[in-house]
């Protein structure tokens, strides 16, 4: 069994992830196997279960909203791929 | 008896008593490295000249006039050569998380964790290799090269923190941090014979941990011994108002729990834990180490975790869920790898992601994108974490009677290089007996308890919520009474 092609390019898509022709076919052949196994959950009847989303009790920390510093904008820039003088530098969004 | 074949506390011991100073011990560790990380490659970066640095400050402050009163002197850990898993935010020291798409990164800040072991007086050696985002269990998925077992150099060191469980095992550290999504910390420590704990969710702050999974990840440390393992857990936990999943709660002196006899300890050995395909030499050593809890004092029984067997799916399903968001962040913008080539937005974001990301890492952004998207949301992701609930009530249930569960880490020992590559799921199935304390946040530690075939196997330990310190009496007896942490690998 294999994934259909139109379904790896449609998740491809949705995660903005380039894969080439080859890489399409092995997550085809891969990818069918792994969600085979998922569906041994089938077999659980979680109907009356709630989620569990984390572990964990704490919820909905407040602080108060305090002016503090922040890391200075050269220090910050320092990484970007692409700058002009502040700002981030990035590709046209809309096409010409 | 080299000085790098001390144990972080040995080595503690002759600092404070000025037998040695924090400059010969760290130059004894980067000899030491320069020696067998040619072979085991457990560094993808090391910062000597920032190491030599810190050490003479620290020397300084512990010898000189200046230092009196100085919190550094109070910490064990001052002057202690230690390493980091590559996927803890350094400031000034570059942080690839094992992938090409941060190759050049160098983080702005420290990660909390990195922040406390500086303050305590800690010398940074390097940064450890490791699955690309912690994705994987056997540091195959680097990006830049694989880790080898220092017990066998042609088997895997366990992963996804294997460049720390390695270092470690090597002796070209004291201790190491490493993060634990799934088994990430335990497993390795499995595989190479050393000491590793994933405390309680929230004990140790994530603040500067790159995200992976995030209602999974955990921080925690590689050590030699179960005292060292305190010793360093001491300064890690705590509440961090930087991490919003951060405990509140007070933090014990983990040294006191290191009591060596088990009298009124109550363990619980799940027959779940005994799984199709363990070898039969794990299943062995873990039976013994079991029969020598006993005669320590502890009380056994068997007990049934039901949901045990789905846990390995439900894992599959939020992991890469959760990853698929954490990893959005990498576009091509403000920081990483970016395309040169591509002439608009949405062609950048595409051929960044492609060029940037391994093969297990799309794979999982592939898995988890699909488990979101609309028409299987409810199918595989709200699926899932009711799976989780059920997951988390075999634990709840177990520690109503039970001090902790003991079982074994690995249901292998470190496998060759290159033999599960191919199959991912015969991968995933090496994390089969540590994903369930993820998911319900419990801590656990693997502590050596044998060889087969002569490879290090592992116990574990997984305690409730905030039991670290039973977790640490179990283990600290056990490995008291037995010799296995003695042994070091033929390097």
């Amino acid at each position: 069994m294999k994934l259909d092609l139109k379904v790896v390019e449609d998740v491809a898509h949705l995660a903005r992830l380039g894969l080439n022709e080859a890489e399409k076919e092995q997550m085809r052949e891969e990818l069918a196997p792994i969600l085979d196994y998922f569906e041994m959950l089938n077999e659980l009847d979680t109907s009356h279960i709630p989620p569990t989303a984390q572990v964990i009790s704490v919820q909905n920390l407040m602080r108060p909203d305090e002016v503090r510093p922040s890391a200075p904008a050269q220090e910050v820039l320092a990484n970007a791929p692409f700058r002009e003088d502040n700002y981030f530098r990035v590709r046209p969004i809309f096409e010409k | 008896m080299e000085l790098y074949d001390l144990t972080l506390k040995e080595a503690s011991e002759k600092l404070r008593k000025h037998e040695v100073s924090s400059l010969e011990l760290t130059e004894a560790q980067l000899r030491r490295i320069e020696e067998v990380d040619e072979k085991v490659k457990a560094y993808l970066s090391v910062t000597a000249d920032l190491a030599l640095q810190q050490a003479r400050l620290v020397d300084a402050s512990m010898y000189g006039e200046a230092s009196s009163g100085s919190s550094q002197l109070r910490s064990p850990l001052a002057g202690i050569p230690m390493a980091l898993k590559d996927v803890f935010s350094t400031r000034g020291v570059r942080t690839t998380c094992g992938s090409k798409i941060l190759e050049n990164f160098v983080p702005i800040y420290d990660a909390t964790v990195a922040q406390r072991l500086k303050q305590a007086g800690t010398i940074l050696l390097g940064k450890t290799n490791m699955d690309e985002f912690a994705m994987g269990s056997s540091t195959e998925n680097s990006s830049y090269f694989p880790t080898h077992n220092p017990w066998d150099l042609e088997t895997v060191p366990g992963g996804s923190s294997g460049g720390s469980s390695a270092a470690v095992a090597a002796r070209e550290c004291f201790f190491a941090l490493g993060s634990d999504t799934g088994g990430s910390i335990r497993q390795p420590a499995s595989l190479c014979g050393v000491v590793g704990l994933k405390p309680t969710y929230g004990r140790v702050s994530r603040y500067g941990l790159v995200a992976f999974a995030s209602s999974l990840d955990h921080v925690g440390p590689f050590t030699r011994t179960v005292e060292d393992c305190a010793l360093v857990m001491n300064c890690l936990a705590g509440h961090d108002e930087r991490d919003s999943t951060s405990i509140n709660a007070p933090v014990p002196d983990y040294t006191k729990a290191l009591i060596p006899d088990l009298k009124g300890i109550r363990l619980a050995l799940p027959k779940e834990y005994f799984v199709e395909g363990m070898d039969p030499g794990v299943e062995q050593a873990v039976r013994a180490a079991v029969t020598k809890l006993e005669e320590l004092g502890a009380e056994v029984d068997e007990v049934s975790m039901p949901h045990t067997k789905y846990a390995l799916s439900t894992y599959y399903i939020i992991a890469p869920a959760e990853a698929s968001a954490n990893l959005a962040r990498y576009d091509g913008v403000k920081y990483g790898l970016s395309d040169v080539d591509a002439q608009t937005m949405w062609e950048s974001f595409f051929q960044t992601r492609d060029k940037g990301f391994g093969k297990e890492v799309k794979r999982r952004i592939m898995i988890g994108t699909y488990a979101l998207s609309s028409g299987y949301y409810d199918a595989y992701y709200i699926k899932a974490q009711k799976a989780r609930t059920m997951i988390k009530g075999d634990f709840d249930k177990v520690y109503e009677k039970f001090d902790a569960i003991i079982c074994a880490t690995s249901p292998t020992v470190a496998f060759k290089i290159g033999a599960k590559a191919n199959d991912p799921l015969a991968m995933y199935l090496s994390d089969v007996l540590t994903i369930a304390a993820n998911m319900s946040g419990v801590p656990g530690i693997s502590v050596p308890c044998g060889f087969s075939e002569g490879l290090p196997v592992g116990l574990q330990i997984l305690g409730p919520v905030l039991g670290e310190e039973k977790v640490l009496r179990v283990a600290y007896a056990y490995e008291q009474a037995t010799n296995w942490h003695k042994q070091n690998p033929p390097l």
